[in-house]
């Protein structure tokens, strides 16, 4: 750190001293929720009173009966929605880096684009379409499954391009061109040099798609029926009628997942690397 | 067994001609080298021949057959990029080995084959390495032995040492042209360098604005350049634009400079004169070849000693003459007259063509010194 080494001591000093205050509020203004969120999960209460009778760990065991369904519903639309953003962002990812084409400008907004739209705008937006939809033709599709992952793949899908296109940035093509002049036809150029190439902004988007999807609440609020419900807009129609430790509970595992996920993430590929 | 022919080769972008009428012979084991200031059309023509970039004209023939119609992985060309080009996720010895996985080689015969060519690389210790954990001169080692590793019909290098720092470039270089003598492999190379240039080619291709200037040996290029832009660029000639007047007098910028030469014609042209065949005499040593001015900057180089002397308003000639016979600097504003002979000059016409000299061509230019 140049700065430390061009300052006075009792700058120097001072400066180190506000960084580490900074660092402490931030980490306080993310921690003290976390744990006060762990902390309600295990009273042995049935509303949440301070201070608690005492302490229990029976509200995890209520997760599963309590939240089982739309836990499932979840992770289900999650995983369908990451695998249909891998297989459509990919290539996708492949064609806006490295080659130039008519429209690749439009293609690259419009498949980018849902990052910048609010998730209830979508949902509304999803919502009316389907209506009109089976108005005209008489299928079911608003609360389907099918609609809800189709839903969950137009805001997974920009992340898999990004990051995709965000991995190719960093590759020399000139890599691809060595493949094909040393007798790889182009599938096997993509098959044995670009995907390598692409591996952690892959594993990234997919990661990032995931998590999206598992916690996404405004634009999934529009898609639901009974017995197609996510695990946040479960929890949110509980909290209208209870406000129990259970909640804390599922909050808990919820970020454990998540926060399970990163970490895995970060130790496969450097975030900051690939997103930036 | 690989005799490359580039037949009036053409590669136009909208209706702008990056390389026009290119036509070129490399025989079988030859090096040849394509010369030129970026925008040249050298590495466009180079992707012709490899396949990444699709001629609007011409031809290019290996061995009597036109391979336009093949496509970069049926073309047997091994490539060198300046970017070493590598696979990051594959280890050195799997970078070489992949070429020839391609062709379906496998097993005991792949790995001799791979183990000779990193030996040949001297790139035996860091077989298990990845590309990123080597030096920028090992790296390019790796894609040369690569490129090497399927035996090539050609081997294309695309400015190969331009990544690379000062001390490592003639060692790499010097690496590359063993190799390909070895191989005797027809190859290919594109670079902006003259003196890599010089130091690599058997012969040479000064290009300029998508054509072809002139074609030769180092020799021929420096001693007989086709036209004012290699006797520049190959050089670095002093250009003056003047007017050839009576009795061998060259006029520029109202200065007069006695050529050594004997010219017909007389007119517009273009005179060009070597720096380091150039000398500096005292202020009354008139007669063939010689101009009068003063100095006006001087400066020891180490090796040789430059003096920039001003004969017109705003002309000026280098002069650059060795150390080694221990003559110091000139101050600046000392009466001078720039001497030199016949291989020193080259005189262009209008149109940029060269004149011969009327004078016999010495065989040496050296030789002549006090003609």
């Amino acid at each position: 750190m140049p700065t430390d080494t061009a300052l006075p001591e009792p700058f120097a000093r001072l400066q180190r001293g506000l960084v580490a205050t900074l660092v402490i509020i931030g980490a306080a203004i993310i921690g003290v929720p976390l744990l006060l969120t762990l902390y309600l999960s295990v009273f042995d209460e049935s509303i949440i009173v301070f201070p608690p009778h005492g302490y229990t760990l029976h509200w995890y065991g209520r997760i599963l009966p309590e939240f089982g369904g739309a836990l499932r519903t979840s992770l289900e639309t999650a995983l369908a929605a990451v695998a249909i953003s891998l297989l459509a962002g990919v290539p996708a990812g492949i064609g806006l880096a490295r080659h130039r084409f008519r429209g690749r400008g439009t293609a690259a907004m419009l498949l980018l684009a849902p990052l910048t739209v609010p998730g209830i705008a979508i949902g509304l937006g999803i919502y009316v379409f389907a209506v009109m939809i089976e108005e005209r033709t008489g299928t079911a599709l608003s609360g389907s499954v099918g609609l809800m992952v189709a839903a969950h793949v137009l805001i997974t899908l920009p992340w898999v391009v990004r990051l995709c296109l965000a991995a190719l940035a960093n590759h020399d093509p000139a890599a691809e061109e060595a493949a094909a002049s040393l007798g790889a036809p182009p599938w096997r150029v993509i098959w044995r040099v670009t995907l390598p190439a692409m591996r952690g902004g892959i594993i990234a988007g997919a990661l990032f798609a995931f998590i999206v999807s598992f916690e996404n609440l405004e634009m999934t609020l529009f898609l639901t029926a009974p017995g197609v419900t996510t695990l946040p807009i479960s929890v949110l129609q509980y909290l209208q009628y209870h406000i129990d430790p259970l909640v804390a509970a599922v909050a808990v595992v919820q970020v454990a997942l998540v926060g399970g996920a990163l970490l895995l993430l970060d130790r496969l590929v450097p975030v900051a690397r690939v997103a930036a | 067994m690989s005799r490359l022919v580039l037949d009036r080769l053409g590669r136009m972008y909208g209706r702008a001609a990056a390389v026009a009428d290119v036509s070129l012979e490399i025989d079988d084991g030859e090096l040849l080298v394509l010369l030129g200031p970026s925008g040249c059309g050298k590495t466009t023509t180079l992707r012709m021949v490899a396949g990444f970039v699709a001629a609007s004209s011409g031809d290019i023939r290996l061995d009597g057959s036109s391979i336009l119609a093949l496509p970069p992985y049926r073309r047997d060309m091994g490539l060198v990029f300046q970017s070493y080009a590598l696979f990051p996720h594959l280890s050195v010895a799997r970078n070489v080995a992949f070429g020839l996985e391609m062709r379906g080689m496998r097993g005991p015969a792949l790995a001799a084959r791979v183990a000779e060519m990193l030996r040949l690389a001297r790139l035996e210790p860091f077989a298990e390495r990845l590309p990123r954990q080597l030096s920028g001169g090992q790296q390019q080692r790796v894609a040369l032995a690569r490129a090497l590793a399927i035996r090539p019909r050609v081997l294309l290098l695309d400015e190969p040492l331009s990544n690379l720092d000062a001390a490592l470039r003639g060692e790499v270089g010097r690496d590359i042209r063993l190799l390909q003598r070895e191989s005797g492999l027809t190859t290919i190379m594109v670079t902006h360098d003259q003196d890599e240039a010089m130091a690599m080619a058997d012969r040479l291709v000064v290009m300029r604005d998508g054509r072809v200037q002139q074609v030769g040996t180092q020799q021929d290029l420096y001693e007989r350049p086709a036209t004012p832009f290699v006797a520049g660029f190959i050089g670095r000639s002093t250009m003056l634009p003047g007017t050839r007047a009576e009795g061998g007098v060259f006029i520029a910028d109202g200065a007069a400079l006695r050529l050594a030469g004997r010219y017909g014609g007389n007119g517009a042209g273009t005179l060009a004169l070597r720096p380091e065949r150039l000398s500096l005499a005292a202020a009354d040593a008139a007669g063939p070849g010689s101009v009068a001015g003063s100095v006006e900057l001087a400066s020891y180089l180490g090796a040789v000693r430059e003096h920039v002397v001003r004969i017109g308003p705003t002309l000026r000639i280098v002069v650059r003459d060795s150390t080694a016979q221990g003559g110091g600097l000139l101050s600046a504003g000392t009466r001078v007259t720039v001497r030199w002979d016949q291989g020193a000059e080259r005189l262009f016409d209008a149109a940029d063509a060269p004149q011969p000299s009327l004078n016999p061509e010495p065989t040496d230019p050296r030789m002549t010194a006090d003609d």
